[in-house]
């Protein structure tokens, strides 16, 4: 309890000065409580302990650890798996309950939309979009064509064994390259034949005969007589309006030259069956799909 | 000699020392008890505003199976605050925020009227150290006794008091964390479980907590709460003015001081004595030891003890009451210079602006609960991706539609799109009648989030953005609720 010096007594107040002036404007003492400067005293004291037990001093190469060991990595691990055993009694019903089970309870289907919803953003946007949005060669999700089967069943599968993946059950679906099949004039015919499939524009040298034979002969094997695709083999439709890569004359005839052969990584493995199952059920849900209660 | 005076001699004693400390240690006050018209009223006030604060989450308040029957209740889990027949939604905290701004300026109205009436009678602080103050009166006995004890021994007796007191004190600090816990949950389910000791913790811990702050504040930190720890003093310093009513030493009458006998011996010489016979009993009786006759001054809670104490003595010496009393600065000086004091002027700019700015401030409140609609809806369009192409042609925007149901029972909305011809609205997860109308079901005092698709065919079809809007309507009642969004279709 140091005390300043001072030799002055406020004529007016009454009270001491703490010596300092401005301007001729003398600052009264009026003390502080004790307990005041106590708090700092505390404050004090409680520092030099939380440098103690907590990491605290930033050295060279990371820092003073703390006696206590905490981390904040490890803060996070306790807290994820905290929640994680908060959920588990609606995880451990959503890992028992079949499709159709979900889809009729509706408390088990909003849990599984979320856990879907996260779960996709973490794995599946960087291709499909945050949104399912889809880009070229990446489907869009949100739409109502389903290149192997908008069902909740065929959505799993997909996810669970991917296209023309590692997995040994994975789907397999490639569009062959023609350059070596047919000539130039075949091609451009059978373009413009797709184009009119999807309602599009032709070019006036466009032969709907030929292309039509050319189709049959070379196409409708997988994407069918009319061109409605085949989700069996994941052949696209190709008489509707959406087009994964390209509607244009010039993407069309990359198509049929060079074939394509886009592929999805399994995720059987990667992640656990239920949130494969959750991640089934948000996905449907974004193409709208009527199969909700 | 006075407080002031006190102070002068004892700094003139450390001036010679060529030092005054920088910290002081707090002085142990000693209220004296007294009666009289405010210490009367005080008590009155004492009783009614614990007896509010610890009776208040027993009341009921029917609001039907859906919602509890708390008439006060905080309910943190399900996010809702009741308040009798008001129920009040996270989104709308704007209310607490119009219910601070009437009550600080409720303060100002105060304050501009008749000084410090928060501080004096109606403050918590106030009134807990009031009730801990009596206890230590009872217990300890009054001023005097109490000084003599504190500078004594501990002798048994002593020992037995404390003990006495402080077990008395922790058990109203404890039924202060016991009470508040009670707004956040159902009252008497709560007391049977505090009662089995199977309370959820977290109830424990509140009433740790309070109990500790309770005891400490009201027990031991007292008048320090008010003159450091406090903001309000130093507001109303700022806002209090010369016409406003506060507790007031009327220097002109008191001034000069003189004993009964001196002020006789004075006046027969023909020399001016005041009223003030300096018995000090002002000074005595303050619960923050202040004296009211150096004038007002932050310390002050103006709780009018000081107005007991004078009263009675100038009652017992023959003399008029009301040497300290209500007054307004102006008037003390009025008189002091021979002027005839003014009447008190309630009404002056000041109080009409607080007066005026409150109605105002709780005309807009009052007109926003009782229009305050129990639908609501919003809207949120899908950023990514924007629009989808589906197979046929058509267009196909999503949004998230959340529906807000405040009425106190489950409710069946009507759910359509108007502005837009054409059309398509699909919502999973919702009931759809003959007519094709979507219903969707909302729990009551629920809101919903579902997923609304909104269809345009390629025939009709317009390029860009189109506005809309998408409407929740309660059949039964007819109400509706409306949101505003957009329709967006590729450019080409």
């Amino acid at each position: 309890m140091s005390g300043a010096p001072h030799e002055d007594i406020d004529a007016h107040s009454g009270t001491a000065t703490t010596g300092h002036e401005w301007d001729g404007i003398r600052e009264l003492n009026t003390p502080l409580p004790k307990w005041w400067l106590y708090i700092l005293y505390a404050t004090i004291v409680w520092a030099i302990g939380y440098i103690i037990v907590y990491p605290a001093i930033p050295l060279i190469s990371g820092h003073t650890p703390g006696i206590a060991g905490w981390t904040s990595r490890g803060a996070v691990t306790q807290e994820l798996a905290q929640l994680t055993q908060q959920r588990a009694p609606m995880t451990s019903a959503l890992e028992k309950a079949s499709f159709s089970e979900i889809t009729k309870d509706e408390r088990m289907r909003t849990f599984a939309l979320a856990q879907g919803r996260a779960a996709f953003g973490d794995n599946c946007a960087p291709c499909h979009g945050a949104g399912g949005g889809g880009a070229f060669s990446f489907p869009n999700l949100n739409d109502d064509d389903w290149i192997w089967g908008g069902s909740l069943e065929a959505i799993q599968q997909t996810i669970q064994y991917g296209i023309r993946s590692t997995h040994p059950d994975t789907r397999v679906g490639i569009m062959p390259a023609f350059a070596q099949i047919l000539n130039t004039k075949e091609i451009d015919q059978l373009a413009n034949h797709v184009r009119a499939l999807g309602g599009l524009t032709t070019e006036k040298t466009y032969e709907k005969a030929l292309g039509s034979k050319l189709f049959g002969e070379q196409c409708a094997a997988c994407h069918g007589d009319e061109g409605k695709g085949n989700i069996e083999l994941g052949a696209p439709n190709l008489a509707d309006s959406i087009w994964l890569f390209g509607s244009d004359k010039a993407s069309i005839l990359q198509t049929l030259a060079r074939g394509r052969a886009s592929m999805m990584p399994a995720w059987n493995g990667r992640l656990d069956d239920t949130t494969i199952k959750a991640l089934s059920v948000y996905v449907q849900s974004l193409g709208g799909v009527k199969t909700a209660p | 000699m006075s407080v002031k005076q006190e102070q002068l001699r004892e700094a003139a004693l450390e001036a010679e020392g060529l030092s005054s400390p920088l910290y002081a240690s707090r002085k142990e006050i000693y209220p004296q008890s007294v009666d009289g018209y405010f210490r009367r009223m005080k008590w009155a006030i004492l009783v009614v505003t614990l007896g509010i604060y610890y009776l208040l989450p027993f009341v009921r308040w029917d609001r039907g199976p859906y919602a509890p029957d708390q008439a006060v209740l905080v309910d943190l889990a399900n996010r809702r605050f009741y308040f009798f027949f008001i129920e009040i939604w996270p989104q709308e905290i704007y209310y607490l925020t119009g219910l601070l701004i009437l009550a600080s300026l409720a303060l100002f109205l105060m304050n501009a009227i008749a000084g410090r009436i928060w501080c004096g009678y109606l403050c918590p602080q106030t009134i807990w150290t009031d009730l801990f103050l009596a206890i230590e009166r009872v217990i300890e006995g009054d001023r005097r006794e109490r000084m003599l004890k504190h500078r004594s021994k501990w002798t048994a007796s002593r020992i037995r008091d404390a003990l006495a007191k402080h077990t008395i004190w922790l058990m109203i600090a404890w039924w202060t964390g016991g009470a508040w816990v009670l707004y956040f949950t159902d009252a008497p389910t709560l007391v049977m479980q505090l009662v089995t000791f199977t309370a959820p913790y977290i109830a424990y811990v509140w009433i740790g907590i309070l109990t500790v702050t309770t005891y400490f504040f009201a027990g031991y930190m007292r008048e320090q709460v008010c003159t450091y720890m406090c903001p309000w003093p130093r507001i109303q310093a700022a806002l209090t003015d010369e016409h406003a009513l506060n507790v007031t030493y009327r220097y002109d009458r008191g001034e000069p001081r003189a004993s009964v006998k001196q002020a006789e011996t004075l006046r027969e010489q023909g020399k001016p004595a005041g009223d003030c016979v300096e018995c000090n009993q002002c000074f005595n009786v303050c619960p923050t030891g202040v004296d009211i006759r150096d004038g007002l001054q932050i310390d002050c809670i103006q709780c009018g003890l000081c107005i007991d104490a004078c009263d009675n003595v100038m009652t017992k010496i023959g003399r008029t009451t009301g040497l300290i009393g209500y007054d307004t600065d102006i008037n003390v000086q009025r008189r002091q210079s021979g002027l005839e004091a003014l009447n008190v002027r309630i009404v002056r700019p000041r109080t009409l602006l607080y007066a005026a700015v409150i109605a105002i401030v709780g005309s807009i409140m009052l007109y926003a609960l009782v229009t305050r609609s129990p639908i609501e809806i919003s809207v949120l369009h899908d950023r990514n991706p924007v629009y989808v192409r589906l197979s046929d042609g058509s267009i196909r925007n999503a949004y998230t539609l959340r529906l807000l149901n405040k009425e106190l029972q489950p409710t069946r909305f009507h759910v359509h799109v108007s502005g837009l011809p054409g059309a398509q609205l699909d919502i999973a997860g919702t009931k759809i009648d003959e007519q094709g109308r979507i219903f969707i079901d909302v729990g009551a005092d629920q809101s919903r989030e579902v997923r609304a698709l909104i269809t345009m065919k390629r025939d009709e079809l317009t390029p860009g953005r189109r506005d809309l809007r998408i409407v929740a309507s309660n059949p039964e009642t007819g109400r509706a609720a409306m949101a505003k969004n957009l329709f967006i279709a590729p450019e080409k």
